[in-house]
């Protein structure tokens, strides 16, 4: 009995971990989509943000200071985009894509050119990095049954930045929803026509809506090169920036169902890695192909079937300009 | 007109450019880069080795992606290299193709067989060295329960796995082996984040050596046991230094000696085709003691590891060739 208590707590924090990049991501492309800007360089912001954490991280020896580069470059990425498809109304989609090509290349070169290791990183000290925080009164509780294991395994010993991602959703739900500026947010990306009527700027809107964007990608990179590593390494976001994007659009721009797609492919994620080998009752052991093919198979089958119509912000994607 | 001279002025620069490399040998790396602190470095030290020694320069190439093995290795014996050595099991077919197109170049592919006049093939005996390290991680743990992290699923990194349970198993035939792959692609040799997150998955089942056999996956995997104070093993080339203190040992696979031998056997004349395998009689694999770990490794596990080096060596003690079998 505690032994599968301690396996599904360890399932459960595994999966919070995996969990973190992606739900930092989908709640940069909801601020940024919500504004009528289709975010596809979220890949690209999270790796040019990974890259700077870890190199500043390793010149400055702490790990803040890598995450507020982080922040800084994914920000002036997102600046990038903004000025591409904002100011100069190009395409969102291309412009996003051109992102993530320069990302990957840059950093690449960078990373060589730099640190002469082949396009990593050196490998950061602990103090360096963000290492696992213990909650209070771990030692006491942990040998409750149960309740305890779940507190010291899955609420206690994560770094600062999962915590930070904790807070960040219901803070990002309430901005979006119970402010002056969330609700302009998303008149902006609905009928940006009457937000300009009514005098308000779409142009500084969607800009501050990248702003928010670039900031959430850069946390998001400095989690994977200076918390869940300890190095930067060439497309070492693999993808995550489009899988976000996905639980973005099965959690219909909405915060708190955005939060648990995130969950929910995080977990797939992470029971692959722990049901190879292990024989299932009444099935035996499978094949590691179809149990590495689950996560996938998970995405196309709740997109195709179980989402139901998700409809976008009707805006989103269309460059504003006054005289249409 | 002007752009037609001007294109085959530029046409013919390309073709002039690499005539000094009419007799210098190539190297290709596979996935994963010849950074990746293990498989592939090793085939990298022994490439500068040769180059130190010899003062010649070697042409290279890292591959991005699958795709470009077969015009990488094209390109590379097109040039008139000595010898082309491919590095990476995963170059079999195009060095198969390839040394069809060119039967007067010298081919050396690494970790696979092509039985062609103009190829040779190195293969290593990773069983072998894994059992050693086997025994290790069984020595040192004291849950009982050791693990392994593969990278590719692949009948080479199971002859890994299966060296290792048997190794481990011949210390304490009680004990747990759990035992994980990344991946089912190539790219599973790149992902230390998956890595490090199947490490921790086995920790959490009571795993307190792993050994990881996964290029540089694995360098997630170190990392991993390093957070959780547990020890690693590593793989192919020494990487005791990583975290000493953490890293028990190290499978060595001499992948830098079998490049090295190529190019130099390629630059006196007498290198041969045919198929090579080099185990532990050879010290083409074995386990690494040094500084950085000599404090992990007592002397009695160094006597018994010894003990069983010597009796595969001298046939009286077998280890399972998972890749013989079929």
């Amino acid at each position: 009995m505690e032994d599968l208590v301690l396996q599904t707590v360890s399932l459960l924090a595994s999966t919070v971990r995996l969990a973190v990049p992606l739900i930092l991501c989908a709640l940069a492309g909801l601020f940024a989509e919500r504004s009528g800007v289709v975010d596809i360089g979220l890949e690209g912001k999270m790796l040019a943000g990974a890259f700077a954490a870890a190199s500043v991280a390793f010149w400055l020896q702490s790990a803040w200071a890598g995450l507020a580069a982080a922040m800084l470059v994914s920000i002036a990425f997102a600046l990038v985009h903004g000025f591409a498809c904002i100011t100069h109304r190009g395409n969102q989609v291309v412009a996003g894509m051109a992102l993530n090509v320069l990302a990957v290349g840059l950093t690449a070169v960078l990373a060589f050119a730099w640190f002469q290791e082949g396009g990593k990183t050196p490998a950061l000290a602990d103090a360096a990095r963000f290492r696992p925080l213990q909650l209070p009164f771990v030692a006491e509780i942990s040998t409750v049954p149960v309740l305890g294991t779940i507190y010291a395994r899955l609420l206690s010993g994560h770094n600062a930045l999962v915590y930070l991602t904790a807070a960040l959703v219901p803070l990002v739900a309430f901005v979006v929803f119970r402010t002056r500026f969330g609700l302009r947010l998303r008149a902006v990306g609905e009928n940006p026509h009457a937000v300009d009527t009514a005098g308000i700027s779409v142009a500084r809107l969607r800009y501050q809506a990248m702003l928010a964007s670039g900031a959430l990608c850069g946390i998001a990179g400095a989690y994977l090169s200076t918390a869940q590593s300890a190095s930067f390494l060439r497309e070492m976001t693999a993808g995550k920036g489009f899988l976000a994007l996905a639980a973005l659009i099965f959690g219909k721009w909405m915060p708190i169902p955005t939060l648990f797609a995130c969950l929910l492919f995080a977990f797939a994620d992470a029971l692959q890695g722990r049901l190879q080998g292990v024989a299932l009752p009444g099935i035996g052991v499978v094949p590691v192909q179809a149990i590495q093919a689950l996560p996938y198979l998970l995405t196309i089958l709740l997109l195709a079937g179980f989402v139901g119509k998700a409809h976008a912000p009707r805006a989103s994607g269309i460059p504003y300009s006054k005289e249409k | 007109m002007k752009n037609t001279a001007l294109a085959l002025g530029f046409a013919a620069a390309l073709v002039a450019a690499p005539a000094f490399a009419q007799t210098a040998p190539a190297v290709m790396f596979d996935v994963g880069g010849k950074f990746d602190r293990s498989f592939n470095q090793a085939a990298f030290e022994g490439a500068e080795r040769f180059k130190r020694e010899t003062g010649q320069q070697y042409a290279e190439f890292e591959i991005r992606n699958t795709a470009e093995r077969e015009q990488a290795i094209r390109n590379l014996a097109r040039r008139g290299a000595s010898v082309v050595v491919a590095v990476g099991f995963s170059n079999r077919a195009a060095v198969e193709i390839v040394a069809k197109e060119f039967p007067d170049v010298k081919f050396t592919l690494i970790d696979s067989v092509v039985d062609l006049p103009n190829v040779q093939s190195i293969t290593f005996r990773e069983h072998e060295g894994s059992f050693l390290v086997g025994m290790a991680a069984a020595m040192a743990s004291k849950t009982a329960k050791v693990g392994f992290v593969g990278g590719m699923d692949i009948p080479l990194i199971r002859k890994f796995a299966k060296g290792y349970e048997e190794g481990a198993k011949h210390v304490n035939p009680q004990i747990d082996v759990i035992q994980n792959m990344t991946g089912t692609t190539p790219a599973a040799f790149a992902d230390p984040t998956r890595g490090g997150e199947l490490a921790r998955g086995q920790f959490d089942r009571g795993v307190d050596v792993v050994y990881a056999a996964a290029g540089a996956t694995g360098l997630g995997v170190y990392q991993a046991a390093k957070d959780a104070n547990r020890l690693a093993i590593g793989v192919d080339s020494n990487q005791n230094h990583l975290h000493p203190g953490t890293m028990l040992t190290s499978m060595i696979k001499r992948v830098d000696v079998a490049v090295y031998n190529a190019m130099s056997d390629a630059r006196k004349g007498t290198w041969k085709a045919g198929a090579t395998s080099l185990g532990l009689k050879e010290e083409g694999v074995g386990y690494a003691i040094d500084a950085n770990n000599r404090a992990l490794v007592t002397a009695d596990m160094e006597r018994r590891i010894n003990e069983a080096r010597d009796a595969i060596i001298a046939g009286r003690l077998q280890v399972t060739d998972v890749t013989a079998q079929r």
